[in-house]
């Protein structure tokens, strides 16, 4: 019988002809990595087991990222373990300072992660490198560790939930809006424990990079990842960078899903993901009628920081100010995108219009690092999640958004259409 | 094993980031972890609750980071048992891998109330409703699973495949 994508990966590493979901099944992996916030309990954890290496010190990466440069004493305490850690293991892979990227832009670019790989990372937002075709999936510091000891993880087989996208994608809708349209549709747990497989022409023509701002945020609809075959695209971008040999899955013709869901794209708006979860979505023409006026605006995060999306937020902010009593934070995802950016004169539009630049690492997006918000404040942001006090107080509000209306928003100091700036 | 203790009733999708907020993770200690457990959904739960209660919540529980402190702070705090209709995978293999106890039974759920007594039964899976006086099922456990639970957490279960 056929197999999905999903399903033949796993069935590979665990050196068996076939799986069905269902099945648990000991897998070998091909990367696992960890940051400055879950690394410290693995590290606790890896003692506990009493071994003395890791298992490959190429196939590791430590990469701090979350609450970086160094907030405060603890976080300064919990990177120097990482980093004592990465040099006792001689882990190859450790990203800080000018090297450090947020992880989920930082390891494609640098291909360490590719097609056919299957791969953990204690984050919940690893499912993001299934844009490449790859089994990626956010596990805890405890699954880390062993796997940091052996090079193997437990899986539990998942279902696999097909998703089609045809017709033709208007003006400012973007991955985002294709994934926040999605899980608006099956809601927060629609794809519980079940693998998102996104296909169809639409997806044919999305870039690799917003095909990661839509596997990235599968886990938002409780997936355990959300792939994507690979295809030339996929294969342009992987080629220049692989720092491994990889292999190409498809899904066979006759692979089962549990369930096949069919779009047609042509009438979608962007969306914006209301408070307090991604499934609370309204179509961009409702929002922006809503008069709901904005303190912060923060353009990127593992979601949406990639050169494409400061190229969709400079095309709106090019030669525009942002509102008064509005901050604007713009975060490139990675050293490279830092460069392009510089070099394409991105930062300059960012800076003409009032924006603050922050160095390459999650910034805002969890709320425990720069920009936090205050009780009653709201912010626009292309992160993946709105929950409550995800980005400061527990009274705080984030609307999530894709690039183009986060810069629009910025302008017009409340939720905005890009139509409304661009006219 | 069993544990008893009063019910802590919440709804659906309740996330790590109220379980235990970011601004907290600069530290992995579970002692500080569990000061602020729950801190964003209930501010008072942590002064209120005491060492056994029981967790008791609606679909998707755990859903967001896979940040290990949230069950963590969940244990440390001295909760006995987590109840759901069903948990966020990420959050069910960490509960399991760091032995912290959770059920998914979903009848139970409808039925209990915040300050019900109950008891739990962990090898039957029999959830007692002293209050009520009622008896729920929970959802049995996968072989593989009950192996991990049984040797007290993924690190242990490693141990032993590793000298094995």
């Amino acid at each position: 019988m056929g197999m999905t994508i999903a399903e033949k990966i796993l069935a590979d590493h665990s050196e068996r002809e076939e799986v069905k979901p269902g099945e648990i099944v000991m897998a070998k992996l091909d990367f696992v990595f960890g940051n400055d916030v879950t690394m410290p309990l693995a590290i606790k954890k890896f003692r506990e087991l009493g071994v003395k290496r890791v298992f490959d010190r190429e196939r590791i990466a430590i990469v701090l990222d979350h609450f970086t440069p160094n907030k405060d004493i603890k976080s300064a305490e919990q990177c120097k373990s990482s980093r004592e850690f990465a040099k006792e293991m001689g882990i190859k892979w450790f990203f800080e300072g000018g090297s450090v990227g947020v992880e989920h832009c930082l390891l494609p670019e640098l291909g360490l992660v590719l097609p056919g790989d299957l791969i953990i990372g204690a984050d919940s937002h690893t499912c993001t490198y299934g844009a490449l075709g790859a089994f990626a999936t956010g596990v805890g510091s405890t699954d880390l560790a062993v796997a940091m000891a052996t090079g193997e993880a437990w899986f539990r087989v998942p279902e696999t939930m097909k998703f089609i996208y045809e017709g033709e994608l208007q003006p400012y809708v973007t991955g985002k809006d294709l994934i926040l349209h999605t899980i608006g549709d099956i809601g927060v747990n629609g794809a519980l424990y079940k693998v998102m497989e996104f296909s169809g022409s639409v997806i044919e023509e999305l870039s690799v990079e917003q095909r990661m701002t839509m596997s990235n945020m599968a886990i938002e609809a409780g997936a355990k990842t959300g792939i994507i075959e690979p295809d030339k695209k996929t294969l342009d971008y992987v080629k220049e960078r692989a720092k491994r040999k990889f292999k190409v899955y498809k899904s066979d013709e006759d692979a089962k899903y549990y369930k096949v869901i069919e779009y047609d794209v042509t009438n979608w708006e962007p969306v914006v993901a209301f408070p307090h979860l991604p499934e609370n979505t309204v179509p961009i023409s409702k929002a922006a009628k809503m008069n709901i006026k904005i303190d912060q605006v923060f353009i990127g995060s593992c979601t949406n920081g990639r050169i494409e999306d400061l190229r969709m937020a400079a095309e709106i902010l090019e030669g525009q100010k942002v509102a008064k009593w509005v901050r604007l934070i713009v975060i490139p995802c990675s050293p490279t995108v830092y460069w392009k950016a510089l070099k394409e004169g991105l930062i300059e539009i960012f800076l003409e219009a009032g924006a603050v630049i922050g160095p390459p690492t999650c910034g805002p997006c969890l709320g425990g690092h720069m920009g936090v918000l205050a009780s009653g404040e709201r912010a626009v942001s292309t992160t993946n999640r709105n929950f409550v006090g995800r980005m400061g107080h527990p009274k705080s509000e984030v609307y999530l958004a894709n690039p183009y209306v986060a810069a629009a928003s910025a302008v017009l100091g409340r939720i905005a259409s890009p139509e409304e700036v661009v006219k | 094993m069993r544990v008893r203790g009063r019910a802590w009733k919440y709804g659906d999708n309740i996330d790590t980031d109220v379980i235990i907020p970011a601004r907290y993770l600069n530290t992995s200690d579970p002692k500080e972890l569990a000061k602020h457990v729950l801190e964003d959904l209930d501010p008072e739960f942590r002064s209120k609750m005491k060492p056994g209660d029981i967790i008791v919540a609606g679909e998707n529980f755990g859903c967001g980071s896979s940040r290990e402190h949230a069950p963590l702070a969940i244990k440390a705090a001295g909760v006995s048992c987590v109840i759901a209709k069903s948990f966020a995978r990420i959050f069910y293999r960490n509960a399991i891998n760091i032995g912290l106890p959770i059920l998914e039974a979903p009848q139970a759920v409808d039925r209990i109330e915040t300050g019900d007594e109950l008891e739990v039964d962990f090898s039957s899976g029999e959830i007692r409703n002293l209050t009520k006086g009622e008896v729920y099922r929970a959802n049995p456990f996968p072989d593989f699973i009950m192996e991990i639970i049984k040797a007290g957490g993924l690190v242990e279960w490693a141990k032993r495949r590793l000298k094995g």
